[in-house]
C-alpha cells in the first residue's frame, strides 16, 4: 500500500510534467498541425541559457525568467523563418523541418554549452517528506509541490486565456477556421507565431521542471521527454489541451507503476506500447467527442 | 428581352444602364477581373456593379466562376488583372484581414461555420475586429434567428445545415458590414429554409440599407430576391439585367440558368 501510495503520488508529478510537454505539442498541432519535434531540443536551449544565468550569480527564479522569455522568442522565431515557409504545404515537409531543427538546435546548444552534464540545482529540495515514523515519501517533497503546482498554474492561466479573452478565441479561430478567421479581420499569421511563442514557453517550462527533478542536463535530456509527451498528446486526442493534461497524467501514472513494479528499463517501451494500443482503438484519443474535421 | 453581350467596360455600362440602374451608386465596382488557378483561367475579364441598399445575384452553372468571383473580390485569390473597388476606393491588392475593416463581409461556400466554437463564440468572432461589442447587438442577431439563440452554447458542429447558414449570416452581420458577399447560401438546403433565408436578406435590405452581393447556382429563388442579375458562364459575363426581366426570359433561363 505504501509502494503504491509512493507510486501514484510520482506518476502525478512525472505527469503533470508530461502534460505540460504534451501541451506544447498539442497548442502546436492544433494550429498548424504540424507536431512539432523541435520541441525537446527548443526547451534543452532555454534550460541551458537559464542554467548560464544562474551560474553566472542569479537567482533560480532569475533563469525561470530568463528561460521562459527565451522560450517565447525562440518559438515566435522559428515560426516566422523557417515553419510560415511550409505551412499549408505537404504535411512531410513540416516533420522533416522540425525533425532537421530537431538536430541543429541540439548541435547549437552542444555547440555553445559543451556536450559534458551538467549540475542543476532545483529551487526547492528533493528530499521527500516523512509522513509517519519510518515512512518517507519520496514522490513528496518540495520540489514536485512546486513542480505540479507550476503545471497547474500555466494549465489554468493556458485555460483562462482561450477560454474567457478576446485574443484566446482569435487564436482558437485562427487554429479551426483559418480561412473564415482571416475573413472576419483576425491576424491569422500572428495569432500562429503567438500559438508557437506560447507553447514554447510551455515547453521552457517543463524543460525547468525536468531538470530540477534529475538534477543534471545535457544536450539531448529531453529526448525521452518528447517521446513521453507525444504519447500523452496522443492519448488526450492531440487537439484538446485538456485532453493532454489528462493524457499526460494518465501516462505518468502507467509509467510510474511499470517503474515500480516491473522494472526501469522497461519505460521506453511500455509507452510506446501505450502509444500503438490506442492508435489501434482510439485513434481520435481517449476522449474524442468532436467528429472528422472537415476540410 | 435582354441581349447576350460581351464583357467590356464599355458593355457594362450599357447593360447597367439598361437594367435602368443608372442612377444608383456602385457601392462595389468590379473591372475587368481576371483570375486563374495555374492554366485555368477561371475568370476572364468580368466587370460588374453592386448598388448601394440593392441585391446583386450572379448566377452561372458550376464552373462559371461565381465562387472565384467572391474569392478575388475578398482578396482570398489574387487577380491577374482588373480592379476591385470599394466605395471608390481601390482594394485590390488589400489584404484578406483587412477587407472586414472597409465593409465587407464575405460568407464563403460550405457555411463556413467553425465547428469547434461554440455558436455564441462563432458569432463573437465576426464582431473580434471591432473591439468590445454590447451584448445588444448579439441579442439583435439572436432575435432574428431565434433557432439558434436556443443552442447559443452548444458545438457548432452539432447545427443543422440551416442553423450553420443562419449562423454565418448572423455572424457577418456582427461585423456591420456594408456589403455582404453571400456564396450559395441555399446550398443543401431545404426550400422552405431557403426562402426563409432570402426573406431575411431581402427585409435587411430594404430596411438597414445592407447591400448583397450574391452568388447562386439556384437561380430561380436568387432572382426572387435580387435587384439585378448577373449571369456569368465560363469565366464571362454574359448579360447583366434587372432581375425580374432576367427571370422572364425564357431563353436565358433555359440556355444559362437551368430552370
Amino acid at each position: 500500500m505504501e509502494e503504491f501510495l509512493s507510486l501514484t503520488l510520482g506518476g502525478v508529478v512525472s505527469g503533470s510534467v508530461y502534460a505540460a510537454f504534451a501541451l506544447a505539442l498539442v497548442l502546436i498541432w492544433r494550429s498548424t498541425r504540424i507536431v512539432n519535434f523541435a520541441q525537446g531540443s527548443m526547451a534543452a536551449a532555454t534550460t541551458f541559457i537559464a542554467v548560464a544565468v544562474i551560474d553566472s550569480g542569479q537567482s533560480y527564479w532569475v533563469g525561470l525568467v530568463v528561460a521562459l522569455l527565451a522560450g517565447l522568442v525562440l518559438g515566435a522565431v522559428i515560426e516566422r523563418v523557417v515553419i510560415r515557409p511550409v505551412e499549408g504545404g505537404p504535411e512531410l515537409n513540416a516533420v522533416i523541418v522540425t525533425l532537421g531543427l530537431f538536430i541543429a538546435i541540439q548541435g547549437a546548444v552542444a555547440l555553445i554549452f559543451g556536450v559534458d552534464q551538467r549540475a542543476f540545482v532545483p529551487p526547492f529540495s528533493n528530499i521527500g517528506y516523512e509522513v509517519r515514523e519510518g515512512f518517507t515519501l519520496l514522490s513528496l517533497s518540495p520540489n514536485t509541490i512546486w513542480t505540479v503546482g507550476a503545471v497547474l498554474v500555466t494549465m489554468v492561466l493556458l485555460i483562462a486565456l482561450f477560454r474567457f479573452t478576446r485574443l484566446g478565441l482569435a487564436m482558437r479561430a485562427s487554429a479551426f477556421g483559418q480561412e473564415v478567421a482571416r475573413l472576419l479581420g483576425v491576424r491569422v499569421g500572428r495569432m500562429l507565431t503567438l500559438g508557437w511563442a506560447l507553447a514554447a514557453l510551455v515547453g521552457a517550462l517543463a524543460g525547468m521542471l525536468i531538470a530540477g527533478d534529475v538534477s543534471f542536463i545535457s544536450p539531448n535530456f529531453m529526448d525521452q521527454l518528447i517521446v513521453f509527451g507525444f504519447v500523452a498528446a496522443v492519448l488526450g486526442g492531440l487537439d484538446s489541451p485538456i485532453g493532454a493534461v489528462v493524457g499526460g497524467l494518465l501516462l505518468g501514472l502507467a509509467l510510474s507503476y511499470v517503474r515500480g513494479y516491473l522494472d526501469d528499463s522497461l519505460l521506453g517501451m511500455a509507452a510506446l506500447v501505450i502509444l500503438v494500443v490506442v492508435l489501434l482503438v482510439r485513434p481520435g484519443g481517449l476522449f474524442s467527442t468532436t467528429p472528422a474535421r472537415r476540410a | 428581352m435582354a441581349e447576350p453581350h460581351g464583357s467590356t467596360a464599355a458593355d457594362l455600362t450599357k447593360g447597367a444602364a439598361g437594367a435602368g440602374t443608372g442612377t444608383a451608386t456602385a457601392l462595389l465596382e468590379v473591372q475587368g477581373l481576371s483570375a486563374s488557378y495555374g492554366p485555368v483561367r477561371a475568370l476572364d475579364g468580368v466587370s460588374l456593379r453592386a448598388e448601394a441598399g440593392r441585391i446583386t445575384a450572379v448566377l452561372g452553372a458550376n464552373g462559371a466562376g461565381k465562387t472565384t468571383l467572391l474569392r478575388t473580390v475578398s482578396g482570398l485569390v489574387r487577380p491577374t488583372a482588373g480592379r476591385v473597388v470599394l466605395d471608390g476606393e481601390d482594394i485590390t491588392r488589400a489584404p484578406v484581414e483587412a477587407m472586414v475593416h472597409k465593409g465587407m463581409a464575405h460568407v464563403p461556400e460550405g457555411r463556413g461555420v467553425i465547428a469547434e466554437l461554440t455558436v455564441d463564440e462563432n458569432l463573437r468572432v465576426g464582431s473580434l475586429f471591432r473591439g468590445k461589442v454590447g451584448r445588444d447587438e448579439f441579442d439583435r442577431v439572436y432575435d432574428l434567428f431565434p433557432r439558434i439563440a436556443e443552442r447559443r452554447d452548444n458545438p457548432a458542429h452539432t447545427l443543422s445545415g440551416g442553423e450553420r447558414q443562419m449562423l454565418v449570416v448572423g455572424r457577418a452581420l456582427l461585423a456591420r458590414p456594408r456589403i455582404l458577399l453571400l456564396d450559395e447560401p441555399s446550398l443543401g438546403l431545404a426550400p422552405r429554409i431557403v426562402a426563409q433565408i432570402f426573406g431575411l436578406v431581402r427585409q435587411l435590405v430594404d430596411t438597414e440599407g445592407l447591400s448583397v452581393l450574391l452568388v447562386e447556382q439556384n437561380a430561380r429563388s436568387a432572382l426572387s430576391v435580387a435587384d439585378t442579375g448577373v449571369v456569368l458562364n465560363l469565366g464571362r459575363v454574359v448579360v447583366t439585367d434587372d432581375a425580374r426581366t432576367l427571370a422572364a426570359d425564357e431563353d436565358l433561363r433555359h440556355a444559362y440558368l437551368g430552370f
